[in-house]
């Protein structure tokens, strides 16, 4: 199981040197998930309307490894735009994907781009 | 910029500069303010707290900063001497001259001297003014020092009693002359006088009732007071309260028009005969009264202020004369008309000389209405009886436990609980605020304690008699915002449900962003969304499809989420009867999809491992076979299950399955705060575990007995019976009051049992409430009920239909493949996700 976990890691915007087109923005919900596949990795992407603003961070929950984040619910804890996980509620934040409900397990997040009418996460690989 | 000039510095001057300066548009405007009297405006409400030691400071309304900050000029000791209505100028006594666009007569009145022969002598005072006060005090002092003793005051009114407690606290005897036969005439009948008189008595005050003074004896200064009936009444001083007179000289000199026995007569907007001067407090004379009481004077003065500014608002046809007041240490009060005497209205007088009690309320004839009322040495049942009073409010099965308290052992006040009246009601009418406002202050979060709602309402700050109904309701408020019991949803509302439910279905409210823009803060989360999310579905029968983004994961997708992230899918099995054909449909989609088949402890089959792309090629299968959705995922009715029943077993007594399976069709589909589940068991065998679940019924002899707030599960709980022996008819009565009435009042996730265990009064109370229909809600609930019933729509064929409403179940945005992470192990010639590390 750990290998699914090491496939993730976080991408800062100034890191990225590939921008993935995910696709285009009538693709995914607004103001909920969408997962997409790049290379051997799942991304959920998130379209948080609400604060227009996008996300993107592992699909996997880093709990138990289910490829199911996408599937959460998005929210807020103190203005911090977060996901839960739809497995055991765990919530985590879409900025820097801490755990919000407690030290262990964090995700990784990675950069989103709006481009005209297409999206793009960052990798660095 | 417009000039407005008040003339008049006491509390209602001051009010009107208060009230104008809080409304919007007054920015174009200046205001100046004249008063003859040295000093800012004081609380004359309080007057005789100034022989208790406080200062002309301690009473003074406001502070010279407040006026400078609100841009008014204060001109005291300054005197207006006549008004050039043509010119719109005013001139003082210091031979100035101003300009206005509007004017404002606040003169007030002065006391009413009767007229006596030697009313002029020494020793004669008013008590009006702090100027007064200082007077009495320094002669007080000076004919004690002479060893005299002994002071009147004439006039047994409200003013004359507190001058009477007021000369006492200088160290002399008090003499209380009236010229009626009772104390308070305006206010209090003979009952309560008497008890009145006796506690003053007490107090080694005297009281002569039925006196005409015909004239004040002695040389230079008073030595006594010479009645009618020839008596005489030897005193050294005597203070005048015997009502008021309008200061209406202005108002004359320039040609208004006044009443026949003083003040100036204004319309419904304040004006005088003059539109563009107003006239408000003691000195208007409205309706044909002068009204000497703050709380009229302070609403003249907002509508002064209102009408000026061009807003609309006006004076009420009929003003409230109730009074609250500790005369003496004497708790007195009268409200509505205390005197009605007809052959409609009833007076409910109780009387206990002992200890000095005198209650009396006047009710119509039919116990509905309450028309009035006096208080006498006991005043806390005032602001209960004012508020049942002006609000018309319904009057309790005996309307003389409103003075002698409820008698059959329970607690509580006659009003049951503040939150009971309407918003509308004025809790303090000094300052007009009503409940309305006090509880939205805290509503809103603009305050959140009792000091921050007198600040920001300013109620209690006139007489300050409301005070105890403020903090009550400032209390229950905040119960009911859950600051004692915090049961708010989560961060984003400081709601409970049943506050949410309530405002969502005023509101008509559609979706959750709605909900949080008006009532909440945030962006939502994982808590408040599927609680919102359940409310639409319980008000408007919203399917999981119309809500995806605020769904529950399970409710998302229509299924069950299990551990390696697939799906399991359990088609409704009415009461868990079901035929061959249906059996083998359910057999063949296990076979095609590869899926685990599992009987469920509910009476149906589970169908496990399904991934999210093939659960609409699943459910497809199933409906075109005639199932349905079983909402296993929801949280909703889940099954009723049943026994075989009758028709097969030796002992049933009715048709167990037959019944379940109507229960089951009639409540699916429905959300609730929690899943809900049934049984129903056709002989006392109980082979459904009816009483296990949150509704059991239990065939009996003569009909069924209706069982509820059971459950299985982590803490079980054996339902409780609610009614026995009922037709079938009667149980779905009962089952849709009390599914109702759960659904709207239990917290999120809250299961029956634990719902009416928390419920105040519990079972019994509920009895009431579905049975006996004590809250007169009944028919609403079976209505309510009835609607979802009526709208029930599979959500699964919704999906089917729709297929814009398909999109959600694809694993990738960007690809048709499914979720390659899933992997599966064998389990018993079936199988299972692989286990969790």
């Amino acid at each position: 199981m750990e290998e699914i976990l090491n496939q993730y890691e976080t991408v800062h915007p100034s890191d990225a040197t590939i921008w993935f087109k995910a696709g285009k923005i009538e693709d995914f919900p607004t103001n909920r998930g969408g997962c997409i596949k790049y290379k051997n990795k799942q991304i959920a992407i998130f379209n948080f309307a609400r604060r227009n603003e996008w996300y993107a961070c592992q699909n996997a929950c880093p709990h138990k490894m289910e490829m199911v984040l996408a599937r959460g619910m998005t929210g807020s804890t103190d203005d911090i735009p977060k996901i839960a996980c739809p497995m055991h509620k765990k919530t985590f934040s879409l900025v820097d994907g801490s755990n919000l409900n407690g030290d262990d397990f964090k995700i990784a997040t990675y950069p989103v781009k709006v481009v005209e009418n297409e999206v793009f996460v960052g990798f660095l690989d | 910029m417009i000039r407005v000039i008040v003339v008049g510095n006491g509390m209602v001057g001051y009010k009107f500069c208060e009230k104008f300066v809080a409304k919007s548009g007054q920015e174009k405007y200046q205001i100046t303010v004249f008063g003859e009297e040295p000093r800012r405006a004081y609380d004359r409400v309080h007057l005789s707290e100034y022989f208790g030691g406080k200062t002309a400071d301690d009473l003074s309304l406001s502070t010279t900063e407040w006026y400078a900050q609100n841009n008014i000029t204060l001109n005291t000791s300054e005197l207006i001497t006549d008004i050039n209505r043509e010119e719109k100028t005013i001139h003082t006594h210091l031979e100035k001259t101003h300009t206005y666009d509007y004017l404002v007569l606040a003169t007030g009145s002065s006391a009413f001297v009767p007229p006596i022969d030697g009313v002029e002598k020494e020793g004669v005072f008013v008590y009006r003014t702090i100027e007064d006060l200082d007077a009495i005090m320094a002669y007080a002092k000076k004919i004690k020092q002479k060893g005299a003793t002994e002071a009147a005051v004439l006039g047994g009114g409200l003013l004359g009693l507190e001058a009477a407690k007021a000369v006492r606290d200088l160290g002399l005897n008090p003499h209380v002359v009236e010229f009626a036969p009772r104390l308070m005439p305006r206010q209090l009948d003979k009952g309560a006088s008497d008890m009145l008189q006796s506690k003053i008595e007490e107090l080694n005050i005297g009281i002569h009732l039925n006196k005409a003074t015909q004239y004040i004896d002695g040389k230079e200064r008073i030595t006594g007071m010479m009645f009618a009936d020839d008596e005489l009444l030897k005193v050294d001083m005597l203070v005048i309260s015997a009502g008021i007179k309008p200061r209406d000289e202005l108002a004359r000199v320039s040609g208004l028009e006044v009443g026949l026995r003083g003040g100036v007569v204004v319309n419904n907007q304040m004006q005088t005969s003059d539109p563009s001067i107003f006239a408000i407090g003691e000195v208007a004379l409205y309706n044909q009264n002068i009204y000497g009481l703050v709380a009229p004077g302070y609403e003249m003065a907002d509508v002064a202020a209102e009408q000026i500014l061009n807003g609309s608002k006006t004076m009420r046809e009929t003003i409230d004369m109730s009074t609250q007041l500790k005369l003496i240490g004497v708790e007195v009060a009268s409200f509505g008309d205390p005197f009605v005497e007809n052959n409609d209205v009833t007076a409910i007088i109780y009387e206990n000389k002992l200890s000095g009690i005198y209650k009396r309320i006047n009710v119509t004839k039919d116990s509905k209405t309450l028309l009035g009322g006096i208080l006498v040495g006991d005043s806390s049942d005032y602001n209960s009886l004012f508020q049942i009073y002006s609000n018309a409010m319904a009057l309790p099965k005996n309307p003389e436990d409103l003075i002698l308290g409820s008698r059959d052992g329970s607690e509580g006040s006659s009003l049951g609980s503040v939150l009971d009246l309407p918003d509308t009601a004025v809790i303090c009418s000094c300052e007009n605020v009503t409940k309305g406002s006090i509880c939205c202050s805290l509503l809103d979060e603009t305050c959140s304690n009792f000091s921050d709602v007198v600040k920001h309402t300013k109620a209690t700050s006139g007489c300050g008699g409301c005070k105890p109904m403020v903090s009550d309701l400032v209390k229950a408020t905040q119960k009911s915002l859950g600051k004692e019991v915090k049961d708010v949803i989560c961060e984003h509302f400081s709601y409970t449900r049943q506050e949410l439910f309530d405002l969502v279905k005023i509101n008509k409210y559609e979706n959750f962003y709605e909900v949080i823009d008006h009532h909440g803060k945030g962006d939502g989360c994982e808590v408040c969304k599927p609680v919102v999310a359940s409310i639409f579905s319980s008000i408007y029968n919203d399917t999981a499809n119309k809500h995806v983004t605020t769904q529950d994961t399970n409710d998302r997708f229509l299924a069950n989420i299990q551990r390696n992230g697939t799906y399991s899918v359990v088609p409704r099995v009415a009461g868990g009867e079901i035929t061959a054909e249906k059996l083998i449909v359910i057999g063949e989609v296990a076979k095609q999809f590869d899926l685990y088949t599992k009987i469920t402890g509910a009476q149906r089959v589970d169908l496990f491992g399904a991934h999210l792309s093939d659960l609409p090629k699943i459910w497809k299968i199933l409906i075109d076979n005639g199932f349905e959705s079983g909402h296993a995922y929801g949280k909703s009715l889940r099954a009723v299950k049943s026994c075989v029943g009758n028709a097969w077993c030796r002992y049933g007594m009715d048709d167990s399955a037959g019944f379940a399976i109507e229960l089951e069709n009639r409540y699916k589909g429905i959300r609730s705060p929690h899943k809900l589940k049934g049984g129903v068991s056709a002989c006392i065998r109980e082979c459904a575990e009816a009483r296990g679940k949150d509704f059991g019924l239990i065939a009996v002899e003569g009909g069924w007995n209706l069982y509820i707030a059971g459950n299985g599960g982590a803490n079980p709980k054996h339902a409780v019976l609610l009614a026995e022996k009922i037709d079938k008819e009667t149980v779905i009565k009962y089952m849709d009051r009390y599914l109702m009435y759960y659904i709207r009042t239990a917290g999120p996730l809250v299961r029956t049992a634990t719902w009416l265990e928390k419920l105040d009064g519990g079972l019994e109370y509920l009895k009431e409430v579905i049975i006996e229909d004590s809250l007169g809600i009944c028919e609403t609930l079976e209505a309510e009920m009835q609607t979802l019933v009526n709208t029930f729509e599979c959500e699964w064929k919704q999906v089917l239909e729709k297929p814009r409403l398909l999109k959600r179940f694809n694993h990738f945005v960007n690809s048709e493949e499914k979720d390659d992470n899933v992997v599966f192990v064998p389990l018993r010639d079936q199988k299972a996700p692989k286990a969790w590390s």
